[in-house]
């Protein structure tokens, strides 16, 4: 219920009761999206939509940030890796 | 970066459960709050991939599943008005009431409709000025600005004929609330990213103190709630109890202060019931008096209705976290999201309806899903 995904605003304008209203690309299909709440987004920014409504801006920097502090974790070495075989997936007597 | 796939990359993700193994040396309990986050944990089978020192208990945080009976039953009630056009969110239709549910209304003859967005009421009323448009606005945090959103501009434009039943929950209190409860066994918490990108992560403060609970802001996708449990058992193995931000790309401390400076206007906090839970002091939002003329409950002052769940059902436990699905002997017998017996069961966001999706329920094997697969490779 609380979903919210991300969208790429395409154009922005007033309504006729002059809110503050845009286009949002959701990796394709394209959204009429109040932007009443986020009056510092501007047309290619990236905006958190739940119910036809912006909530926020997507700060890609911050985004980038956390993405390379995730790629930057230590690797364990090639041989350390667990045996996949054996992994959570396979067919098991009782459930759990 | 498109901030949907980049979190769904599996490499990353046995990355940080590396780390995860790496950190943990005894048992650790975490609720996730937001049943958002519990559908994508069973998805992609993340609690499964977590070394089994690290237990997922699942929150209270579906406003479909938590929406009283008493509620529901007014809506019905309303809905069934021969002048009223009733409108709601899908998720909303199939939740039984005490005699049936908005879609059996709808197939009797009753006006609901599913809609998008509150907004789209307004222009349901402006079209259809001889009838009274209802919207059951229900929902977290996350929802309140929508909803406020929609009565204040009904009043600034004087769309008379829109009212809104409303029956929203708060986070904070709720956590509270499963903190103080005898039975608890959370030891922290992956917090709930959307209500927090419109209220910050600041009111968390004081209750992280307070109960010494780590709080982690966390967001819905795999690799969100694969670092946000990683941030959450390192500070159980260091001793601390912070709020920190995992979903720092759309939260922030403050939250949306626009969003929150309308949804105050409009609403004010009230007591609120919770289905499966019971009365929580201060957990939900009511309408503000200067907006009395768009509260469906004062306009057609629907009677309180008495009513019952079926004794049987633990959902009031699931929710706390004291209990998990299938420890419920009903869990995909009598009960399932066709015959649903109570709030964990009654919305797909449920914990209940989620493990059921994902064929939780069948004895014998693990559950295959594409996504739960492609994780554990």
């Amino acid at each position: 219920m609380c979903l919210a995904i991300p969208g790429k605003v395409l154009e922005i304008q007033r309504d006729d009761q002059g809110v503050r209203m845009g286009k949002a690309n959701f990796g394709g299909v394209v959204k009429q999206v109040c932007l009443e709440y986020t009056p510092e987004v501007e047309c290619g920014d990236y905006v958190l939509v739940h119910v036809g409504f912006a909530l926020n801006k997507v700060d890609e920097a911050e985004a980038q940030r956390t993405y390379q502090a995730l790629s930057d974790l230590k690797q364990l070495g090639e041989l350390e890796t667990p045996d996949l075989s054996t992994g959570p997936f396979v067919a098991e007597g009782g459930s759990s | 970066m498109k901030f949907l796939d980049e979190y769904r990359d599996q490499k990353l993700a046995e990355k940080i459960l590396q780390e995860i193994r790496r950190t943990v040396t005894r048992p650790w309990v975490l609720m996730e709050v937001c049943g958002g986050q519990t559908h994508s944990i069973v998805k992609y089978g993340l609690d499964y991939l977590l070394p089994k020192e690290v237990e997922l208990v699942h929150g209270p945080g579906c406003p479909v599943c938590v929406t009283s009976l008493e509620m529901i039953d007014k809506a019905l009630a309303i809905a069934a008005l021969p002048d009223v056009i009733f409108c709601s969110f899908g998720d909303m239709l199939r939740v039984p009431g005490s005699e049936c549910d908005l879609l059996i209304r709808k197939s009797r003859g009753a006006d609901v409709r599913v809609v998008y967005s509150p907004i789209d009421c307004l222009k349901i009323a402006r079209a259809h000025p001889d009838k009274k448009v209802v919207f059951f606005a229900i929902g977290f945090e996350t929802t309140a600005p929508a909803n406020a959103m929609s009565v204040w501009q009904a009043k600034q434009q004087g769309v008379k004929n829109f009212s809104i039943l409303v029956s929203h929950v708060l986070v904070p209190p709720s956590i509270a609330s499963i903190l103080q409860s005898p039975l608890n066994r959370v030891q922290g918490f992956l917090g709930p990213g959307h209500v927090c990108t419109v209220m910050g992560h600041k009111e968390y403060e004081p209750i992280a103190a307070r109960f010494k609970v780590p709080i982690v802001i966390t967001g819905f996708e795999p690799l969100d709630l694969l670092e946000g449990t990683l941030m959450t058992v390192r500070q159980l193995e260091e001793g601390r109890a912070e709020v920190e931000n995992q979903y720092s790309r759309v939260v922030q401390r403050e939250g949306n202060r626009v969003a929150q400076n309308l949804v105050n206007k409009v609403f004010e906090v009230c007591d609120r019931k919770w289905r499966g839970v019971g009365s929580i002091p201060k957990s939900g939002y009511k309408l503000r008096w200067e907006f009395r003329e768009h509260d469906a409950e004062r306009l057609f002052s629907v009677k309180e209705i008495d009513t019952k769940e079926p004794d049987a059902c633990i959902s009031g436990l699931v929710l706390k976290g004291v209990k998990k699905p299938h420890d419920c002997p009903a869990f995909g017998k009598q009960c399932t999201p066709e015959h649903p017996m109570g709030a964990t069961m009654v919305s797909a966001e449920g914990a209940c309806a989620a493990y059921y999706a994902y064929g939780r329920h069948l004895q014998g094997c693990r559950p295959r899903t594409q996504e739960a697969e492609v994780m554990a490779r």
